[in-house]
This record gives C-alpha cells, structure tokens and sequence, in this order.
C-alpha cells in the first residue's frame, strides 16, 4: 500500500541539490513530491518520482548515497484543520511521525501527505479506519 | 635563595666525565636488559651482540633498535625487566592495545624522573619559593604526574591543577600568586587569552615562567605566549616510552634543549640505513636509557627527526642539546599534546559501520589546535531520519573520543567525495605551521 520514497544524501554545499535535480531532469524523471531536511553538514533529500527504477540507476552512477523507504501517503481535502485531522487520529492512536510533507494535486481540489512512521501497517490501518483514504505511486502517477 | 642547577654535578659535568658515566651505567643496563628482557635478549642473539661486547658508549652502534611495532608485540608485559612487585607506578598513552604504550616505574625510576622534571624546573627559574601550577593531565598522561613530581623535589608549592577547567586555573593563578605554568603550550595561549579578555594586563599576572611541552609550537607561539602572560616560555620534551617529560629541557639561552644524558643518551640516525650521523647532521632521534630498572629502553627509535649539538651553553650546562623536534618519519600527528595515529580513526570507523574513508584535517586557530575529521556517509549506516544519523554521527564521535583520547569535530561529507591523488586518498591535511 505505502509509496516508495527516494532519499539521496547530499552534503550542505551550494550546488547540491541543482545536481541532483538536473541529473534527473537529464534522464526524464519527474519529481512528484520532494522534501529536505539538513544539519549544518548535510542535507536528506526525499523524493517521489515517476520513474524509480531510471532514478536510482542514474543517481547511484553519479555516486549518489541513495536509499529506498516506504513511507505512508495520505489523501485530505484541501481546507483549513484537513491536514490536522488526519494527524489527530494518529497522535490518539500514540503514533510517532518522523517527519511529513505535502502537496497539490495538479487536477482534483485535494492535497496529500507523506508520513514517515515507524510502522507503515499501523499507521496505514488507523487513517483507513477513521475514513481517510491512502494513495501509492500509481495513484500519484494519475493525478 | 635562586639556585641554577639542580644537580650542578651532573648537569655541568666535562664531556670526559660524562661519557665515562654513561659507559659504565650502559655497561649495566645492557646486562640487566638481557639477564632480564627474553624478548630484548632475543633481538640480541640474533644480531650476535652478548653483554660482554659492550664496553661503553662507544659500543651502543652494535646494538639492536627498538620500536614501536616491539612495544606493540612486547605488550604488556614484554619488555617488563623487574618483577611486578617492584614495580609501584604505570603511565600510558592513548590508543588501541596496539598503539597504546604501558610504561612500568620502580620507586628508582620514578625518583629519576621526577629529578629531570626538577632539573628543568630549576632551569626555568624554580626554587622552593615558588608557586608551580600543574595544568597538564594527570592521570595515566605522563606531563600531570612528571612535572609534579619534579615541582615537590625543587620543594615548590605545587598546584595539582590538571588540564581544563579554565576559570578555576585563573582563579588559583591570581589568588595563590603562581609563579610558575606547565601545561601544553596550546593550553597556556588559551589561559593567556583568557586572562586577556578578564582585563588581566601581563604586569597584573603573578607568573614568571612556564614550561610547556607534550605537542610541536612555533617560536613565534611563545613570544606570543610569552607577551601575553608576561614570562619567559620553556620547552619541555619527553616520551612515554623513555619515561615522559623531561627527557630533555630548555634553559634560558631558549635554543634548544638539554638532554638529561646521565640517564638517557641520544643518537642521530639515518632512518633509512640505521647508520649513526655525525653531531650536527638531522636524522632520527634514538633514546637509551642508562639506569632504568623497570623498563629500560635501548636504542629506541623515537620517529622524531632532530639535530643535536654540543655548542657551549651561554646556562654553563654541558648537557648535549636538542633541536625542537623538525618532523616525523611516520604519520603520527601531536594534537592537543596527544599522540594520534591515522590507523586509530580507521580502526574506529570500521567498528561504527563507516567505510575507512576518512580525511584529517588539523589546523591551529589563536594557538589551539582544531582537529576535524570528515567520514564519507555510507550505505551502512545512511537512513532517511536525520535523527538517526546524527545520533550515529554522537557515537562515532564518543568512539572517536574513547579511541583518541580527544574530541574530533566529526562531519559527514558525501561518498567518494574525499580527494583521491593517484588513486591513494590524502588522509591527513595539517595546516599547522609548526616549524
């Protein structure tokens, strides 16, 4: 069910990021939802692309660090206290988030989240069980 | 009443005398060692040197070298020549079993080496009127426990500081009117800076000497030194394996430093053929203990490439003189006064899951050493939480810090990213000047 995530090491240089970018960008990838968090030294880049497979291959020939994790992707509306319900009914259930981020659909009147949990199965189960309703890459693809 | 010599006898004794004591004390130390080291006597037979070839000084070339690589096999017991029960004291460097050096000390070796930290005491100026801050490590490091040792004989008031803990040094400084600092010179320029930016001018400060060893300065460090606390600077030389500090010491002329040569005589090697050089030549300093009972050391190849000289002192000492140490003949670095191998931070790496990608880089900023490390992340331990890896960065760096014995500044750069000259990757960039 989750999405498959794309997290490539990059240190906290000027140009890093504008390299990975544009060595995707060279081999067609298109970024679907893209997330940073840094230290002083480096940088997490997390990606969801339409192509993992062309991604990886291409990244890891550049010498990129990369690592596959899966992470839970959530469909809510696209209004005020959306986002905070769906975080709600996790934090009642004592489940931690590691980190989140979000975005538009290109289309629908909708916006998605990305959570990283510890348990995907867990977190999965509770947002289906409260009404709320999971995406995968494929969904992501279609929107 | 100001004293300048410790031991006038020794110190100012004619060559003649003292080649003549050196030989009769090799004579005996050469007998001990193969009557009581299987692993020294071992190296002995197989160059076919026996005790009874060694007549004095002149014979030492016919002897074996020691090195570390013996230490390390010999550890730690090897190179033990008294019983255990005779022995009353340990010091140690830092590092793995391997790398780390077990110094034994009977009550007589232990006497000798607190009479060369007095000697260099009394050389700086200290007598029995003087308030002596000891701001070296104690502990297993060798300076705390020398220079103490060397303070109590001169009959000083002896401040057992240790290192850090900067507000208290200056609060005992100013209040109990130190006149005498031994401390790494790294650790005196910050006290100096210290005391600087408390408003303290040199003329406000009791000091008149210190005596700062254990890692490389530059000259233009102590005139630095020098101005802000208003003394004099001593350099002060030793290693663990021959003993610790005192080895060797400066005196007033401040051109280098006299060896204690009644206890330890010196050699200048070719570190390629092993051939001895004539005075004067640079090549690598080997050190023979002549009266140590626990762990005596014949010609112990000391990796530090010096001179030495027996140019007529302007102090009255005769003692042969030392050049400040002009480099190494292996990759061993001195930072913060502690011995660091290259081989230590791979050992660490490997056992916290890095790859041994790895680059040193040492610099010295205001007169205190910056000691950096970058690791390139690797699959192992690369994860998507930036929680988990800066946790997994802390534990490298407690590693690191077990390991060392000093704290690296630890940053993780990408893979590959480390430069790489004819495919061997630069390990270590010291930017120090230090000559």
């Amino acid at each position: 069910m989750a999405i498959r995530q794309l997290t490539v090491f990059v240190e906290n240089k000027r140009g890093t990021i504008v390299s990975v970018t544009d060595t995707l960008s060279r081999h067609n990838v298109n970024i679907r939802a893209l997330s940073i968090a840094e230290t002083e030294d480096f940088g997490i880049l997390r990606l969801i692309v339409n192509d993992e497979a062309t991604a990886v291959k291409t990244l890891e020939d550049e010498g990129y660090l990369i690592k596959i994790t899966e992470v839970v992707g959530v469909k809510i509306g696209d209004a005020p206290g959306k986002l905070t319900a769906a975080l709600k009914v996790l934090d009642d259930a004592n489940v931690n988030i590691e980190y989140l981020y979000a975005f538009m659909a290109r289309t629908e009147k909708h916006a998605y989240v990305v959570l990283r949990v510890e348990n995907n199965a867990e977190a999965e189960a509770i947002l289906e069980n409260a009404g709320f309703h999971l995406i995968t890459n494929a969904d992501i693809e279609k929107l | 009443m100001s004293q300048k010599y410790y031991q006038k006898e020794i110190e100012t004794m004619s060559a003649e005398d003292m080649k003549q004591l050196q030989s009769e004390k090799l004579v005996k130390q050469v007998k001990h060692v193969y009557d009581n080291v299987p692993y020294y006597k071992k190296l002995m037979d197989e160059k076919g040197v026996r005790p009874e070839d060694i007549h004095g000084i002149e014979d030492l070339h016919k002897l074996p070298f020691l090195t570390k690589a013996d230490l390390r096999d010999a550890y730690p017991y090897g190179l033990l020549a008294k019983p255990l029960e005779d022995c009353v004291r340990i010091q140690s460097t830092s590092g793995t079993t391997g790398r780390r050096v077990v110094a034994f000390y009977t009550q007589h070796d232990v006497d000798l080496w607190e009479d060369c930290c007095a000697r260099a005491i009394t050389a700086a100026g200290g007598t029995k009127s003087d308030v002596c801050q000891v701001a070296y490590g104690y502990g297993l490091f060798t300076g705390g426990p020398g220079l103490n040792g060397g303070s109590h004989k001169v009959g000083c008031l002896t401040l057992p500081m240790s290192s850090g803990n900067t507000d208290r040094q200056i609060q005992f400084m100013m209040d109990l009117s130190a006149t005498i600092l031994c401390c790494t010179p790294s650790y005196a320029a910050y006290i100096g800076e210290t005391l600087k930016e408390q408003g303290y001018k040199p003329e406000d400060i009791p000091l008149k000497a210190g005596i700062f060893g254990a890692e490389p300065w530059t000259d233009e460090m102590r005139r630095s030194i020098e101005a802000t606390l208003g003394i004099k600077a001593y350099d002060i030389y030793g290693l663990t394996e021959t003993t610790g500090p005192g080895v060797a010491f400066e005196c007033s002329e401040q051109t280098g430093m006299h060896i204690n040569e009644d206890h330890f005589y010196a050699e200048i090697i070719d570190p390629e053929t092993g051939e001895v050089l004539p005075e004067g030549s640079k090549g690598e300093l080997v050190f023979t203990s002549l009266d140590k009972e626990a762990f005596p050391m014949l010609r112990y190849r000391t990796r530090d490439i010096c001179v030495l000289s027996r140019k007529k002192c302007s102090c009255g000492r005769t003692l042969v003189k030392m050049a400040k140490p002009m480099g190494r003949t292996d990759d061993m670095l001195i930072i913060r006064g502690v011995n660091v191998f290259p081989s230590q931070i791979e050992t660490v790496l490997l056992n916290e899951g890095y790859e041994p990608n790895y680059q040193i880089i040492v610099d010295r900023v205001s007169n205190n050493d910056t000691f950096e490390i970058n690791v390139e992340m690797t699959q192992g331990v690369f994860t998507d939480k930036v929680s988990e890896i800066l946790a997994m960065e802390k534990s490298l760096a407690n590693a690191m810090k077990t390991m060392l014995g000093i704290n690296p500044t630890i940053h993780l750069v990408a893979p590959k990213s480390i430069s790489r000259s004819e495919g061997k990757a630069v390990r270590v960039i010291d930017k120090r000047k230090l000559i």
